[in-house]
């Protein structure tokens, strides 16, 4: 494929959230997108058949923004001794629910399963992620929601090697970019689709950067999202607009269920509103 | 304690002595805070000092409503919003908390003060959440907007700084105390030797040089 650019593709600065432009600030001609559009890509599907997993706090069943949760389970255990088993689908502070809850509003028929790496008496930990993303890997989801990092070096590495396991088997890993500029993983790899915010009030606005590493914004401002016991709140920041992007792959998946993540991530550019706009 | 830890202790304690960074960083924190309230519109700001040894959030610094009494007071540290932050390690904005259960609600009411709209951003230093930074009902036009969340995120590294300064001046004050006089004693050697003016310090050195040979032989 041919592009040609009115913009040098090299940064001046990583770019975590699209602050201080718009949509037509990022302009991005793609010479032949070809059939590839939105209508081709995902129109007349809702996600049926897709399993998504959001790797975060839990998700609470029942909630009218989620519904269904299909599969519910949690890492537990201390320090290297962690395990993950099956849990009842609450949440321990709504971070995970809001997420699901963004999800099921792209994507309403696809399949939500959650796995808790929040614990309930305490934050997350770098083990914690590791064991839930590895179990989520080795279940197959198509989609795995990760709005959550960590920036703690040891964990590089490991988290790498996760991440491209995910990306030869078909497993993508959507992660949200950290809001703070600072480095953390595992959004930083090339081998997971990474999301920051736009600062525009529309949902189905997706829009690809010019400027990686993130390489995706969507919306993260002022959502609407689901809270803990049936609540609702409104929510800023980047680990809302992955899941917008989450659900947008559950939609292009379902309707072609064979895509590697390479294919997928390549529909997402091509349908961005700022490549098949130009 | 061996006897590296035993060195590193003293050095933190007598360094910490010398230095007394807490003043300096408690100023600094007041500072972030009433600039973070002043430049948001906010009817308060906030940082907590994540205290993991008994798992709450301690206010460290307040700046508008509850600013005459909440300096010190605990929360659980994975309840309401300032946990959510503790526990994801990501900045939030939630608006409409009347509707959340997420926001602890009767937390808010021992601050004497229950926000309609919160912003939430960790504060880190080298990796590690220190604490939350938070602000209580930005004025409208502040809310919800993403560049807003940034401007708090670096409001947030402002704070990190301060905060670690203050928790590594009160390791170093607690050093002091468990270890007891000699630590004082040197601790004040070297005080006396800072406040000295310059024509006398040269001799006061010099006594110290001398000091240490002595107590060096006697350690052989």
């Amino acid at each position: 494929m041919t592009t040609t650019r009115s913009t040098p593709r090299t940064a001046t600065a990583l770019t975590w959230n699209l602050l201080d432009r718009r949509p037509a600030d990022i302009p991005i001609p793609a010479a032949e997108t070809g059939h590839i559009t939105p209508e081709w890509a995902h129109g007349g599907t809702d996600g049926s058949g897709v399993r998504v997993c959001i790797v975060d706090s839990g998700v609470e069943a029942g909630h009218p923004m989620v519904g269904e949760v299909a599969g519910s389970y949690a890492v537990t255990g201390r320090d290297g001794d962690l395990a993950v088993h099956e849990v009842p689908p609450t949440d321990t502070c709504g971070h995970g629910t809001a997420c699901a809850g963004i999800v099921r509003q792209v994507a309403p028929g696809c399949e939500l399963h959650s796995v808790r790496i929040l614990g309930e008496n305490g934050g997350g930990t770098g083990d914690a992620l590791l064991a839930g993303l590895r179990w989520a890997i080795g279940q197959r989801f198509d989609v795995i929601n990760l709005s959550l990092s960590t920036s703690r070096p040891q964990f590089n590495q490991i988290l790498r090697e996760l991440a491209d396991d995910a990306y030869f088997g078909r497993s993508v890993i959507v992660a949200s970019a950290h809001n703070a500029r600072i480095e953390s993983f595992p959004w930083r790899f090339s081998s997971v689709i990474s999301v920051g915010s736009h600062a525009e009030d529309d949902s189905d606005l997706v829009l690809y950067n010019p400027s990686p590493p993130v390489e995706f914004f969507a919306r993260g401002q002022a959502v609407r999202v689901a809270g803990l016991n049936g609540s609702t709140t409104r929510n800023t920041g980047n680990s809302f607009a992955a899941p917008h992007v989450t659900g947008l792959a559950a939609l292009i998946l379902g309707k072609h269920p064979d895509l590697t993540t390479f294919e997928l991530k390549t529909i997402l550019y091509l349908t961005a509103a700022n490549v098949r706009g130009a | 304690m061996d006897q590296s830890a035993d060195s590193t202790a003293m050095i933190a304690a007598v360094s910490g002595a010398l230095a007394d960074p807490g003043p300096d960083d408690r100023e600094l924190l007041a500072s972030v805070v009433r600039v973070a309230r002043s430049i948001f519109g906010a009817a308060a700001s906030s940082v907590f000092l994540f205290d993991r040894e008994r798992d709450e959030l301690v206010f460290e610094a307040v700046s508008g409503e509850g600013e005459e009494f909440l300096i010190g007071t605990r929360f659980p540290a994975h309840r309401g919003i300032a946990g959510w932050v503790v526990d994801t390690g990501e900045p939030v904005t939630v608006d409409d908390l009347a509707d959340s259960t997420l926001f602890a609600q009767d937390l808010a009411e021992r601050t004497h003060y229950v926000p309609d709209s919160i912003m939430a951003a960790p504060v880190v230093h080298r990796d590690e959440i220190l604490g939350v930074i938070q602000v209580l009902d930005p004025h409208p036009q502040c809310r919800s907007s993403i560049a807003d969340l940034d401007l708090l995120t670096a409001f947030a590294g402002q704070a990190g700084l301060a905060l670690h300064g203050l928790v590594r001046s009160r390791a170093a004050r607690r050093a002091l105390a468990l270890g007891g006089a000699e630590f004082e004693r040197l601790a004040g050697i070297i005080q006396v030797l800072a406040a000295l003016p310059e024509d006398r310090r040269a001799g006061g050195l010099r006594l110290v040089d001398s000091l240490h040979e002595v107590l060096t032989g006697m350690a052989r």
